[in-house]
């Protein structure tokens, strides 16, 4: 393998910081700071598109850069701040249980990632390739945070970071989606978000909280 | 032409049903856009048996034999529960269940989700399937919580979640496939995610990165398609959301669901050389058969028990198409079109039975045949046909299913008619005391729509008895593409 040119090693880094991202949520318990490191995976997301842009010589990813900073880093948030605040749960507590078998289970789940993507980096034509791993780990540290977590806002924060390392794992892999299914897939997380909000005062009218254990009364029977 | 009418029509009905859905006329304007759909479809039928598979739009969008009786059966579907619908709502709303606003997202999101399953079914992009696909379920996600009781909520924060993380991990593998067609097709184009230009260099493509790929679409795809161990959201939503939904979810969503499964096991099928992929299906198919029968004896309410038997049957037609080959392939095509037709219609009957009624719980409805004989007849015609009784369609397909097993797969064949057995006693018990029995129960204000489910009856007698030439031989060239 050739040295890793220095673009490479930035964007290691980067989706190392996405990793450590996904690993601050998964131990954050106020809904407010999950709010912020959801707005820093975007950041970090912006940053890794628009270096991959300017290395492979990739135009359109520019265009994807645009949207992502648009909307993960502005409208998200911003629509996600706002509902805090109209629901009032901004200082928000979650009572999280064994934080360090989370964090084990998480370990867990990266090595996991890195097995199921090493025979495609071994073949990979491109250094950008490896960066598969790390994409797949984020995306099952999501699916994690959606099963450990027991608040209906916080499970949405795990849904976004999902999407997130989606779109890494498309940005670093393939130079990105053709810039339509990307806009696509860019207006289903928008309209979805919509929905959860609507969802979040439905929840709250019906249970008088967002929390999900009033959600458990239909059983398998 | 006639793919942008059969997509376009439901998507500008939706635009204006959202202006005008609460208007006294709204359920009228439902059927007339469902109509449109049907006619626009028959001309695609039309030309398609005239000049045979064809595409449009730079290719993006595409009908071959496998897509086009789907789109024939989606519309059709669709058109009888609009027809179904005008009197269940206007009933709900006499119960003073809905209010205007309601109907008005009834209306709107009922054509919405209908247009998301005509580009799932007819686009050739593997990206636009998946947009289509998630916009299906958002679409049916408020309407599954329609009449906003607890139960609803909490089905329809299941469905969503649950459905939205499976379609996450659909695109994940999604995105798998285009990293191993980008070298083959050219990177930055659409060309990498056309499915037809896919199929044309599937034996070319990397098969460690089509095989993940594809355990990663049959997980995100198979939760939609309610196979077990995903399908949790499945019961929940049938039976917390408004009648014609549980309809359409169950005869139209489910089938589309495992179309697209179908699509990618083509090319997977392709990449991979092995039977790998089939037997995959076969695994979720025969466990989500088995594991729903079981679950049939536990349930108390009648939209919970034709829904798990709608996990049961999607298990029959996966274990189907899992083992591949004409006959089987052939039966599991027949088997999504006579099971949509008759699952619909004993949503249409039971979602009126349950009105009369006033309850879901199934002892509480009794001697349907004595106060709505018509009801009465729908559930019971309607459940025969389902339980596989000749000469009922299911039954031509079931007993293909069956035979090929027999000769292919011996072993599998004892735990199918076990299953099929169990289905029958658990769900013929508790239809039976329903349909005959005594009962008070008073008549219902608005006179039921059942021209619907004896429309779907008849059809699925007439697949038992004598299956068209057109369509017999769409079956059959579309199972030839399963085939290779």
């Amino acid at each position: 393998m050739p040295a890793p040119t220095f673009a490479t090693q930035v964007l290691q880094t980067l989706a190392g910081a996405l990793l450590l991202i996904s690993f601050a949520m998964l131990a954050e318990r106020r809904s407010r700071r999950l709010v912020t490191l959801l707005i820093w995976q975007g950041v970090v997301l912006v940053t890794s598109t628009l270096l991959v842009a300017v290395t492979a010589q990739q135009p359109h990813l520019f265009f994807s850069a645009a949207l992502t900073l648009a909307l993960k880093v502005g409208v998200l948030p911003w629509i996600l701040l706002r509902l805090m605040r109209r629901l009032g749960i901004e200082r928000d507590n979650e009572p999280l249980v064994n934080v360090p078998t989370l964090m084990l289970v998480g370990l867990g789940l990266v090595v996991f990632a890195f097995g199921l993507a090493q025979p495609i980096t071994a073949l990979a034509t491109t250094v950008i390739r490896q960066t598969l791993g790390i994409a797949l780990a984020v995306i099952l540290l999501a699916l994690l945070m959606i099963l450990a977590r027991r608040k209906a806002f916080t499970q949405v924060i795990g849904f976004l970071a999902l999407e997130n390392g989606l779109f890494f794992a498309a940005t670093t892999t393939t130079y990105g989606m053709p810039m339509v299914v990307e806009l696509g897939i860019a207006l289903d997380v928008l309209v979805g978000v919509f929905i959860f909000g609507v969802f979040f005062f439905h929840i709250r009218e019906q249970f008088d909280s967002l929390d999900l254990h009033h959600l458990e009364t239909l059983k398998e029977d | 032409m006639e793919i942008a009418l059969v997509v376009g029509i439901p998507l500008l009905g939706a635009a204006l049903l959202a202006l005008a859905g609460a208007q006294r006329r709204a359920a009228e304007l439902n059927v007339a856009i469902s109509l449109a759909t049907l006619l626009a479809a028959a001309a695609l039928v039309v030309r398609v048996i005239r000049d045979g598979p064809l595409s449009a739009f730079g290719e993006q969008f595409f009908i071959d034999p496998f897509n086009v009786f789907l789109v024939a059966l989606t519309v059709l579907v669709g058109f009888t529960t609009a027809v179904f619908s005008r009197p269940y709502m206007r009933i709900e709303a006499a119960h003073g269940r809905l209010t205007g606003g309601r109907l008005r997202l009834y209306h709107s999101m009922y054509q919405l989700f209908m247009a998301a399953m005509l580009v799932a079914l007819t686009t050739n992009n593997l990206g636009f399937l998946w947009v289509a696909m998630e916009a299906a379920t958002l679409s049916t996600v408020l309407l599954v919580s329609l009449y906003r009781t607890r139960a609803s909520i909490e089905a329809a924060w299941k469905y969503f979640i649950l459905c939205g993380v499976g379609i996450a991990l659909a695109l994940f593998g999604t995105i798998l496939v285009y990293v191993a067609a980008e070298g083959r097709l050219g990177g930055s184009g659409m060309s990498a995610l056309l499915w037809t230009h896919l199929d044309a260099v599937k034996g070319q493509l990397e098969p460690t990165v089509i095989g993940l790929a594809f355990v990663f679409l049959l997980v995100g795809y198979g939760t939609k398609v309610g196979l077990a161990p995903l399908h949790n959201w499945l019961p929940d939503a049938h039976a917390e959301g408004p009648t014609p939904v549980s309809a359409v979810l169950s005869g139209l969503l489910l089938n589309v669901a495992l179309y697209a499964i179908l699509r990618c096991k083509i090319i997977a099928d392709g990449a991979l050389h092995s039977a790998l992929p089939g037997r995959m299906l076969m695994g979720f198919g025969l466990l989500s058969t088995v594991w729903a029968t079981f679950f049939l004896w536990r349930q108390r309410d009648i939209k919970r028990l034709f829904a798990y038997s709608s996990i049961e049957h999607m298990g029959i037609m996966t274990f189907a198409f899992g083992m591949g080959g004409p006959v089987a392939s052939f039966a599991g095509l027949l088997h999504m079109t006579v099971h949509s037709l008759t699952k619909s219609a004993i949503f249409f009957a039971a979602g009126h039975a349950t009105q009369a009624a006033g309850t879901q719980r199934m002892e509480g409805i009794r001697g349907l045949l004595a106060t709505h004989p018509s009801v009465g007849w729908g559930l019971m015609l309607g459940t025969l046909a389902i339980l596989g009784m000749p000469p009922f369609g299911v039954f031509a397909s079931e007993y293909l299913v069956l035979t090929t097993a027999m000769r292919e797969h011996p072993w599998a064949t004892p735990i199918l008619l076990v299953a099929l057995a169990v289905a029958f006693a658990a769900i013929f018990g508790r239809v039976q005391p329903m349909v005959f029995g005594d009962t008070q129960a008073p008549r219902l204000p608005h006179p039921p729509a059942l021209l619907p489910v004896f429309i779907h009856l008849a059809l699925v007698l007439a697949l038992g008895i004598s299956i068209p030439a057109a369509l017999s031989q769409w079956y059959r060239l579309a199972a030839q593409l399963f085939t290779g």
